[in-house]
């Protein structure tokens, strides 16, 4: 088994095919999306695939050290940043197909319309814990 | 750790335990989940209150469990409760040991993912939540993914018998998995081949223990006090345990001498080379080089060939490993960081740095990256002084 990310991004992927906002659909538009979401990630759990999902909000604040006894430097959030994660899941599959197949589900929930949102969602598989043997 | 709970001998008991409520007259799926609810309740129950006969305590418990869920059931299907009392055995019944449930939880219809989980539950008796917290996923997908696997055997009798290849490619995924969890999944998969060897008379079972062994030796070797992975070269040989050597090569040397070679023997074999070597100039390149000469012969796998030509390298230089290398394809998981070894060997440091650099971009643990990136960067340090 392997754990992938399935990114979803607030900016910086390929636009979707049903590309209106949120803040416009209607109401049940916005539940039958959140529904969606949450039976998603119920089924996985009866696969025993599912590992975890969370939501970002969209303000980012860069934070730095600024050297012994100073307070962390912080700035933005910028408006200009390319790539802003929205949020994420985590799967663990047997095969890479098997992370294509389900990203491309949840990528397929409802937005505006009752229509799918074709969303571009971006899979990156985990690093691995060492195996013990490679020699 | 549960205080002056012993927790192997709940590990060792579980599997007996199935086969008594499986020979009462108890489909496997429920026995094996009355067994794991009875586990529980030791857990509870045993650091205050130890039983005499912990076995007889576990049967009582698990079959009490067994009979009410199987009452809550028939009661939901508004049905006659048929489970009532001593259920007779039928006559010419299945007698369920051990080994039947290696086979079973091992059923070449799982997953291999569901083989391992039902595996550590059901003969290692460990927790759902252990197995969870060992494989980096919450309980419920764990407890999802073990009743699942459950049902997809329900259909498989336990008089079928298995193939062993079947369970030892499960064991040694067990073991492979590396360390995470309060749980050692190495010594609990060398507990249980262990425990298969002594059920069963097979010298690829004895060729996993032994492999096993004598990896699980070398283990406080392999990773320096920081976690970064320390090279077979730069090992301290010092920190091997001997006793697990000597205990691997004596397995490796009774098995061989049945004379029936299989992949886990070959391995082991390299591995015993490996732990025989009093100091790595003293490694026997040439006998290393032959066994995986027999690895890729029984095998045909790419990573042997891999590994064929490092050993190729060490044993006749590495313009020969870099030959051997050269008939492989690009493409394999690790062919970069041999690459680089093999070049660095050969006195071409500029093309060892780029090639370890890359080989970190693809590597498929932290720690290994780290290792690679580290030798990319003692090469580009080393060029520009």
């Amino acid at each position: 088994m392997t754990k992938y990310l399935l990114l979803k991004h607030y900016r910086g992927a390929p636009p979707p095919v049903n590309d209106v906002p949120m803040d416009q659909w209607t109401p049940e538009e916005l539940s039958a999306h959140v529904q969606y979401m949450r039976d998603f990630a119920a089924r996985l759990e009866t696969t025993g695939e599912f590992v975890d999902t969370q939501a970002l909000t969209p303000d980012g604040t860069f934070v730095r050290y600024d050297g012994e006894g100073r307070p962390p430097v912080t700035d933005g959030p910028f408006a200009e940043t390319k790539d802003l994660i929205a949020g994420w899941m985590v799967i663990d599959v047997e095969t890479f197909e098997r992370a294509l197949e389900l990203a491309a589900e949840l990528s397929a929930a409802p937005g505006a319309g009752g229509k799918p949102i074709y969303e571009w969602l971006e899979v990156r598989p985990f690093l691995a814990a060492p195996a013990t043997i490679t020699e | 750790m549960h205080g002056g709970l012993d927790e192997t001998l709940l590990r060792i008991l579980t599997p007996t335990v199935i086969g008594i409520l499986v020979r009462r007259g108890a489909d496997f799926a429920r026995a094996e989940d009355a067994v794991q609810d009875a586990l529980l309740e030791a857990m509870r129950v045993w650091p205050d209150d130890p039983p005499r006969d912990p076995q007889g305590w576990l049967v009582t418990v698990a079959w009490r469990k067994f009979l009410d869920a199987a009452r809550a059931d028939t009661s939901r299907r508004h049905r006659e409760v048929r489970v009532e009392g001593e259920p007779v055995p039928s006559p010419g019944e299945v007698v369920v040991d051990t080994l039947q449930l290696y086979f079973l939880c091992a059923h070449p219809s799982l997953t291999p993912a569901s083989a391992v989980a039902l595996t550590l539950r059901a003969v290692g008796g460990l927790t759902t939540r252990q197995i969870a917290q060992a494989y980096l996923v919450p309980e419920a997908t764990m407890a999802q993914r073990i009743s699942r696997a459950k049902r997809t055997i329900s259909g498989v009798r336990f008089n079928q018998p298995g193939d062993v290849a079947t369970v030892l490619r499960v064991l040694y995924l067990v073991f492979n998995e590396g360390y995470s969890g309060d749980v050692d999944l190495a010594e609990e998969a060398i507990r249980l081949t262990r425990q298969l060897a002594a059920r069963t008379n097979h010298e690829e079972v004895a060729g996993l223990l032994a492999l096993m062994l004598l990896h699980h030796a070398r283990r406080p070797a392999r990773t320096g006090a920081d976690g970064r992975l320390v090279p077979l070269a730069e090992q301290n040989r010092s920190l091997w345990n001997t006793r697990l050597i000597a205990e691997g090569v004596d397995v490796l040397q009774a098995a061989l001498a049945r004379d029936r070679l299989g992949e886990f023997q070959a391995q082991a074999a390299i591995a015993a080379l490996h732990a025989d070597a009093r100091t790595y100039e003293e490694t026997d390149w040439v006998q290393i080089v032959e066994w995986y000469d027999e690895l890729v012969r029984l095998t045909d796998s790419p990573v042997a060939r891999l590994n064929r030509a490092v050993a190729v390298g060490e044993a006749y230089g590495p313009r020969a490993g870099l030959a051997a290398l050269a008939e492989l394809d690009p493409a394999l998981p690790r062919h970069a960081a041999v690459a680089a070894y093999l070049h660095e060997r050969d006195g071409d440091p500029m093309t060892a740095a780029r090639l370890y650099a890359e080989a970190a971009r693809s590597a498929p643990s932290l720690a290994e990256r780290d290792h690679l990136t580290r030798q990319a960067a003692r090469l580009n340090a080393q060029l520009r002084s």
